[in-house]
């Protein structure tokens, strides 16, 4: 599913070359839950926006769904993102005028389904999510943990091939974070591939394997068992 | 979902989800937005719409009211004077017998004039060095009857009464050649102090000299009558000593449900052979060149005080999408990473922008239209060669509110761009 090829990533300015990811290499199956672990500016974030097409890595290889991404086109970059990725962000991401349900309508419409077909999608999914009373509600009037979940729903409803996750529960208390990771969880259950940042330990059990990064490379990976 | 993949892939397909989801977004973001920010925003851009409507309109509406009043006091709607270097119009009765034959001609008026002069004081002047209160003007000979029906000049009597085909030794003064109404116009003209109805007054044209009284004084904006002096044709024949009835105008108006124009009975007279015995205009020809000059310098004043007006609320239209852009730049990347088209996030503001615009022009051409239009019809400027109306023509208003339209949707689009082409992860993470 996805195939990562010596990838560097340095950022330059007129002095200063900073190197933040540094020869990696890494496969990830169908559905797998992947965690990227690491030390803050280790390069987690960095590591997944380059594999989420976000960010154009400055040397070597990704490849998704057996394509090239380098070699793809803006157009077609922007097309992949919305057909076969979703991304769950740290803050939400929602956009504050529109509705939960319109957020999640957004990229339904965009991939070309008409609004009726998009809202019925669009509320199934925040029903799945246990939303249903909340769907006319803007983000403003929802707490983190129900705005992460619209987020979720949002990124899910097209069906993506990989769900990418940076940081899903770090403005999150305990038991909004537990029944996010637990969403993730069931999603990983129906054959949903994920790529997960965390830096909480508790929520990385989840993952079927985690890398671990520092200084921009993968120190340590570890194998675990089917979500706990 | 595969076929809406496959649609994509098609242009149209493309085009119809950019546009779909472009208007999606505009209309939340519209909805959203704080409502007394767009209500001051449709103002701006009503203000901007009658700016360039009203201040244009009313500029030309001050000329095209003297051109309007000129035609219906004056020139009808074609005018025959006399060619240069010729002392009158030849062949005046063969052209008054064939206008008369021609369908659709209503009202003839067959003016004779010559240039005379007015002395009102000659029988108080105790001193001779005391200065004679004398006026130069047209002594203008008419049928009372015709000149009534094509001008209506006896309405335009404002002291007195007009004259009476039937009487003789009456005269009917343009009040110009008064100083009691001319003073505004400072010494321009040479006036009559103290002259009212029922005073004698000599005139003289030419070696030829004879009392008239003043019958009443008309007032008009047209110079041709408020600076000329009324007598009937059969005074004017007996002052004047004509050899010939040979007139020096003759003005026509075409009755008001003819479908015939100015032009084909210009053309029919051409036809006829009359141009070596006349000077043959059209209304809009009779203008006077002054008028005509006057009317090109305001249409151009006013489409530059519209242009800075367009400018301006182009630039408010720039500040205020850029500013909204600018604050949410952050959702600008979130879209475009959650694989939104830069042209569907582009295009919603576009459609913000025209949604201004074409608020504030509709408002602006309801009050253009509705209101300012009649009202000045109704109560037209005071000015002092017209009264001004406001001509805003349905074409020209149309012109102007697309123009506002492709001004502000440009005016929305670059800072909108400039924004959305920002590297999609800066935006989202504020850097």
């Amino acid at each position: 599913m996805i195939k990562i090829k010596n990838l560097h990533k340095t950022y330059k300015t007129k002095e200063i070359e900073t190197p933040v990811l540094r020869d990696i290499n890494l496969e990830v199956s169908e559905g797998e839950f992947l965690g990227i672990m690491g030390k803050s500016g280790a390069g987690k974030s960095t590591l997944m926006y380059q594999i989420g097409l976000l960010d154009h890595p400055t040397s070597g290889e990704i490849v998704l769904n057996g394509k090239n991404t380098e070699q793809m086109s803006t157009e077609e970059r922007t097309q992949m993102r919305l057909t076969e990725l979703g991304y769950v962000f740290q803050d939400y991401a929602l956009i504050p005028e529109l509705t939960a349900v319109e957020n999640v309508m957004i990229p339904l419409l965009m991939k070309g389904l008409s609004k009726i077909e998009a809202r019925k999608i669009s509320e199934e999914m925040l029903g799945r999510i246990g939303l249903v009373h909340r769907i006319e509600n803007r983000p403003s009037q929802l707490s983190g943990g129900e705005q992460q979940r619209v987020s979720i729903a949002r990124a899910t409803a097209h069906d993506p091939k990989i769900l990418f996750a940076d940081e899903p529960t770090a403005n999150l208390d305990t038991v909004s974070g537990l029944s996010i990771i637990e969403l993730f969880q069931d999603l990983h259950k129906k054959g949903q591939t994920i790529v997960m940042v965390t830096h909480e330990e508790e929520y990385a059990k989840y993952c079927d394997r985690i890398i671990y990064l520092e200084d921009g490379k993968i120190v340590r990976e570890t194998q675990q068992g089917k979500g706990k | 979902m595969e076929n809406n993949s496959k649609n994509s892939k098609s242009p149209s397909g493309k085009w119809s989800k950019i546009i779909r989801v472009g208007w999606f977004l505009a209309i939340r973001q519209i909805k959203g937005s704080n409502k007394s920010t767009t209500f001051l925003i449709v103002f701006i851009m009503m203000l901007t719409f009658l700016n360039m409507v009203v201040v244009s309109g009313i500029l030309v509406g001050l000329i095209e009211g003297g051109s309007i009043a000129n035609k219906k006091q004056y020139s009808g709607d074609v005018l025959s004077t006399t060619l240069a270097g010729n002392n009158n119009i030849g062949h005046t009765n063969e052209i008054e017998s064939t206008l008369r034959r021609m369908d659709g001609v209503g009202d003839i008026s067959t003016r004779y004039i010559s240039g005379g002069q007015i002395e009102a004081n000659y029988k108080t002047r105790r001193d001779f060095s005391e200065l004679k209160d004398i006026a130069g003007t047209q002594i203008t000979g008419i049928s009372v009857k015709d000149e009534d029906a094509l001008s209506g000049i006896s309405k335009f009597v404002t002291e007195g009464k007009f004259l009476n085909d039937s009487e003789s030794g009456y005269i009917v003064i343009g009040k110009n050649l008064l100083h009691r109404y001319s003073e505004a116009f400072g010494d321009v003209f040479a006036s009559l102090e103290g002259t009212y109805p029922g005073d004698e007054v000599k005139v003289t044209v030419g070696e030829n000299t004879k009392t008239f009284i003043v019958k009443g004084i008309v007032s008009s904006k047209v110079n041709e009558v408020s600076l000329r002096a009324f007598i009937t044709r059969q005074d004017f024949l007996r002052l004047v000593d004509k050899a010939d009835l040979n007139a020096n105008e003759i003005a026509v108006r075409i009755e008001p449900a003819s479908k015939i124009t100015a032009e084909e009975i210009k053309a029919n007279l051409v036809k006829a052979g009359f141009t070596p015995d006349a000077k043959i205009q059209t209304a809009t020809e009779a203008v006077p060149e002054f008028l005509n000059q006057i009317r090109v310098a305001f249409s151009l004043l006013g489409n530059i005080i519209g242009l800075i007006g367009i400018v301006v609320a182009s630039i408010t239209i720039f500040i205020v999408i850029f500013i909204n852009a600018v604050t949410r730049r952050k959702y600008i990347g979130i879209m475009k990473g959650i694989g939104i088209s830069e042209k569907a996030i582009e295009f919603s503001y576009i459609i913000q922008s025209i949604f201004y615009a074409l608020i504030g022009g509709l408002i602006g051409m309801l009050i253009a239209y509705i209101l300012l239009v009649p009202f000045f019809n109704t109560y037209p400027l005071n000015f002092p060669f017209s009264d001004g109306i406001l001509v805003a023509p349905v074409n020209e208003t149309v012109f102007k509110f697309f123009l506002l339209m492709l001004v502000t949707l440009i005016a929305g689009y670059i800072p909108a761009r400039n924004i959305v082409k920002k590297n999609t992860l800066d935006s989202i993470l504020g850097r």
